[in-house]
């Protein structure tokens, strides 16, 4: 196999994250790709290849949406494409622009994640509908959160877990968005208001959830000859994995993300990581609804099978804990704007390598991070590490 | 940048194809094209191949996040996988990028239509549109193929009649292909009087949609060598893509931008400066056709594209048989899988298997791609053996 | 945050200003259109449902019966080998009680929605439905057995709904 060249992320954009953005996704684009390039001190002409990313065209109605995104994401008269995997674009997408410059086709590649949710009626949610299959499950009237409620329950009853050990998880998070100068719905809540917020299906309740919003993010990746010339202690990839299950979701069972664990190997062996849990510093991992962080901690072996929840009990993954998750707010505070969210998570990540997070800034110290999404029907997971030297 | 024999095609297969497959889903045509290239290049998919690509957009396939709906039927269940929202030319740009990143010494790449089961075509182009500025209502979205083609014949000074000898030729060429569905034997005048759709652009002048997959195995040089035994490996000596403006004020309606740069980038990397001396024959878009004569003129094929293929220089027979698969005006326009149509039929010239359309010892081709109305994005490959 | 930038970009609209026409938007509605080949397994499938049957498809290499039906074993990656009925009874997988509907707004009766997993040769095949008959939303367990209620003869259509919902038993 081919020995992929050195690549390193050199600046990141955010735009904030609102239900509803003045911008348009173009607009949106821009505002985060060049603050990323502000933020790298580089210039468009600098740039040679374009990677975007964004979920459902539903929800725009715009159909082929990476071309309507092009202008906006710097791409204007470049090479350029849109990678598509759901739910785990977000991340996927610098995963993308990763290979450009790994196999020597680029020098430096923007990635850029945009969502513009707000244009759909009456709700966003209704998007979801037609990712269900159109021959023997959209006739049941089936929404986006019926797999959430019913990969919670599946969770809940095979290790005997309480929905109160889960709303911990919205607890800390909402709580760290605080902090965050982005964030949609920073909050401090109790485990009792999560308990007795309306259901929506249950298992599932209204602060279990992550809201629909506007906005964007980027990041820069560059060759490392490149990164160079811009700092002495570039910010490198370590390692990129990413990995589908099969469709057929009512086949498979929910309460283990086995297609996580196999993304997370093709990253953790990338990156030569033997024992994450003690090798990962910091993760930003996807948290659409509470119980999906204690889920894909375990799928990405930060937690045994069953034993996130007494982990986050035990205040471990605390921002001053041993083992941080989502210091940002994630999706549960800092909003979810599909593709964009994912990415956030990778700029959070670059900012605590670069000591940039201000107070959100981790307790212990930080020398690799990692992001990770998740999508499709609950079958996808994109996996991207950075370390600095 | 990496050049010469790093990256080959070691598989192809294709579903069949049609106008109308109403007996068998997407999965299932997905399915056979999959049989058929893993069959071809000899490898144990479940055991053998690291990355899997496939090049969709949701509103043709009429499923939000259609990536979701891709694994099972080409053995990717538990593998890396990934959409490209793009043509199957892109998904093999992103399969080469996958080899020499070393993600995997054996790549899959997928791209399928299944048009017939899509009822509003139309108002899928139509939504591809500037919301604000490029949907006129009531108005078919191909005006702008209209516009774009009014432009371009100005510019060029090719003729409307040249556009019709287009549509001849691959129409004709066509006839001798068995997997080709709009086959016929036309004149000049046949198209010329067809129904105006968007004037000058008449009826027969558009490709008509047909269903079908094909699948592409990818290989390393290393994997490749180890493959061989079966088929030569067809090398993808250089491939680049290119994007212009979305925004269809602005858009250089004369030049085909995507295609001249894409171009002179994958000659670059195949080390090719003299295209009419150094390429054997092209199988390009021609959605429209004006489109071949456009693509003709930016790959450096011919600098008067029409006199060119009037005067027969893009015949089987000619100096560059450009299309002689039929291209999409003859075997029909499969979206974003015409791009693969065209790279499976190169495969099968260059290795020799044409049948009816062989041409004599071909040894390298250019291959090119565009997504289609209301963009200025393509892909340009050159293919050898 | 960043070194070089100190400022998050983004303008937020509030309701009163959408309300107040003081932001625009422009409205679109497209009816979009689709007529999905159901294919060599699926049609299959649903056509027995009309029948009142279940039925999967069996792959005679990892000797497992896949429902809903495909041509293709996706674990072996072979062409399944034969139609195979399974029951029309089976255990809940999991289980949900939706409160909201499709577009997000709130139901009248809330629906009680699982993946029941038929009884056939192989564990753990099923697809998703209705709970039905249910008194109380506390008799409602995972690994509850139930079986399927069909609509009358006269009014299947070769569809999932042929199968009202589920029931305990
Ligand atoms: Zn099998």
């Amino acid at each position: 196999m081919a020995t992929p060249r050195k690549v390193c992320v050199i600046g990141a954009g955010l735009t904030l994250f609102r239900r509803r953005m003045l911008e348009t996704g173009k607009e949106l684009s821009f505002e985060a790709v060049r603050m990323a390039l502000d933020s790298a001190g580089i210039e468009r002409k600098d740039v040679d290849t374009v990677v975007s990313g964004s979920a459902p065209d539903a929800f725009d109605g715009v159909h082929m949406k990476g071309e309507y995104l092009l202008d906006g994401s710097g791409a204007y008269r470049r090479p350029y494409s849109r990678v598509f995997v759901g739910g785990a674009t977000g991340v996927y997408t610098p995963e993308a622009a990763w290979w450009h410059v790994a196999s020597g086709m680029s020098e430096v590649c923007i990635a850029v994640a945009e969502e513009k949710m707000s244009p759909l009626q009456p709700h966003p949610a209704y998007a979801f509908w037609s990712i269900f299959d159109h021959d023997y499950e959209r006739q049941l009237g089936t929404t986006l959160l019926w797999i959430f409620a019913l990969e919670m329950r599946r969770y809940m009853a095979v290790h005997g877990i309480k929905e109160e050990e889960i709303a911990q998880v919205a607890v800390k998070n909402k709580k760290n968005a605080m902090d965050h100068p982005c964030a949609q719905l920073p909050a401090n809540i109790t485990v009792e208001d999560v308990m007795k917020s309306e259901p929506m299906v249950w298992p599932v309740k209204r602060l279990d959830v992550s809201p629909p919003s506007d906005g964007a993010a980027a990041v820069i990746l560059a060759s490392e000859a490149f990164a160079k010339k811009l700092t002495k202690e570039p910010v490198y990839v370590a390692g990129c994995g990413w990995n589908i299950d099969s469709t057929y979701w009512t086949d498979r069972d929910l309460y283990y993300p086995q297609y996580l664990e196999n993304a997370g190997k093709m990253a953790y062996k990338m990156a030569g990581i033997s024992n994450p849990r003690k090798e990962i510093d910091v993760a930003e991992v996807y948290d659409p609804f509470d119980y999906k962080e204690l889920h894909h901690m375990e799928g990405l072996q930060l937690a045994k099978k069953g034993e996130a929840p007494k982990l986050t009990t035990r205040g471990i993954t605390q921002r001053n804990g041993e083992l941080p998750i989502n210091p940002s707010g994630g999706l549960l505070g800092v909003g979810n704007p599909i593709a964009a969210a994912g990415m956030m998570k990778v700029c959070e990540i670059y900012f605590q390598l670069t000591g940039q997070a201000g107070k959100r800034q981790v307790k212990r110290e930080v020398h690799t991070g990692l992001a990770q999404a998740w999508g499709d029907l609950m079958q996808y997971s994109s996996v991207f590490i950075m370390r600095r030297r | 940048m990496p050049a010469g024999r790093e990256v080959a095609i070691v598989g192809i297969g294709a579903s069949k194809f049609d106008s109308v497959t109403s007996g068998i889903s997407y999965k299932e045509l997905m399915y056979e094209a999959a049989v058929h290239a893993y069959s071809d290049a000899g490898i144990d998919v479940r055991n053998d191949v690291g990355s899997f690509i496939c090049c969709a957009e949701d509103f043709w396939e009429g499923n939000s996040i259609s990536d979701e709906y891709m694994p099972d039927q080409i053995g990717a269940k538990l593998r890396p996988l990934f959409t490209v929202c793009g043509d199957g030319l892109l998904g093999l740009a992103h399969a080469y990028m996958h080899v020499l990143a070393g993600v995997s010494d054996l790549v899959v790449v997928e791209s399928h239509s299944k048009l017939s089961d899509v009822t509003s075509k139309d108002l899928v182009e139509d939504l591809g549109f500037d919301p604000h500025f490029g949907r006129i209502p009531g108005v078919e979205p191909k005006y702008l193929a209209g516009l774009e083609m009014r432009r371009y014949l100005e510019e060029s000074g090719n003729t409307h009649e040249d556009c019709a000898s287009v549509v001849v030729k691959n129409k004709r060429n066509a006839l001798r292909n068995p997997r080709a569905v709009y086959g016929d034997n036309l004149s000049n005048q046949d198209v010329l009087a067809s129904e105006e759709i968007a004037s000058p652009l008449t009826k027969r002048e558009i490709s008509s949609p047909a269903d079908g997959s094909v699948v592409v195995v990818v290989a390393s040089a290393a994997k490749a060598r180890r493959l061989s035994g079966k088929n030569k490996p067809v090398w993808v000596s250089g491939i680049s893509w290119f994007s212009d403006t979305p925004n269809v004020e602005e858009m250089d309606l004369g030049q085909a931008l995507y295609a001249s740069n894409s171009a002179r980038k994958a000659y670059e990397m195949a080390r090719i400066r003299k295209p009419l001396t150094q390429i054997d024959f092209a199988e390009i878009d021609d959605t429209y056709a004006y489109k071949e004569l456009q693509h003709i003129e930016a790959l450096g094929l011919a600098k008067r594209a029409g006199k060119f293929v009037s005067s027969g220089k893009a015949d089987p027979d000619g100096q560059i048989p450009i299309n002689v698969s039929g291209g999409s005006l003859g075997m029909g326009s499969f979206v974003e899988a015409s791009a693969l149509v065209r790279a499976y039929e190169s495969a099968l010239q260059l290795r020799g298997e044409a049948g009816k359309m062989q041409l004599h010892n071909p040894k390298r081709c250019v291959v090119q791609s565009w997504r289609g109305i209301p963009t200025q994005s393509g892909v340009t490959a050159v293919l050898s053996i | 945050m960043s070194e070089k930038v100190k400022f998050f970009p983004g303008r937020e609209i509030s309701s009163k200003a959408m309300e107040s026409g003081e932001v625009l938007t422009k409205y679109y509605s497209a009816d979009l259109n689709y007529s999905w080949s159901t294919g060599i397994a699926v049609t299959r499938f649903l056509q027995e449902l009309k029948q009142g049957k279940i039925i999967g498809r069996k792959c005679n290499k990892c000797d497992r019966v896949l429902v809903p039906p495909r041509i293709f074993c996706e674990d072996c990656f072979r062409t399944t080998d034969e139609w195979v009925y399974v029951k029309d009874t089976g255990v809940v997988n999991t289980y949900s009680i939706a409160h909201v509907g499709t577009d997000a707004s709130r139901l009248k009766e809330p629906m009680y929605i699982a993946v029941i997993n038929v009884d056939g040769p192989t564990k753990g095949m099923g697809f998703l439905h209705y709970l039905g008959e249910i008194k109380s939303e506390h008799e409602i367990k995972v690994g509850m057995k139930v079986q399927a209620v069909w609509k009358p003869e006269n009014e299947r259509t070769g569809s999932i709904l042929d199968i009202r919902y589920f029931k305990p038993i």
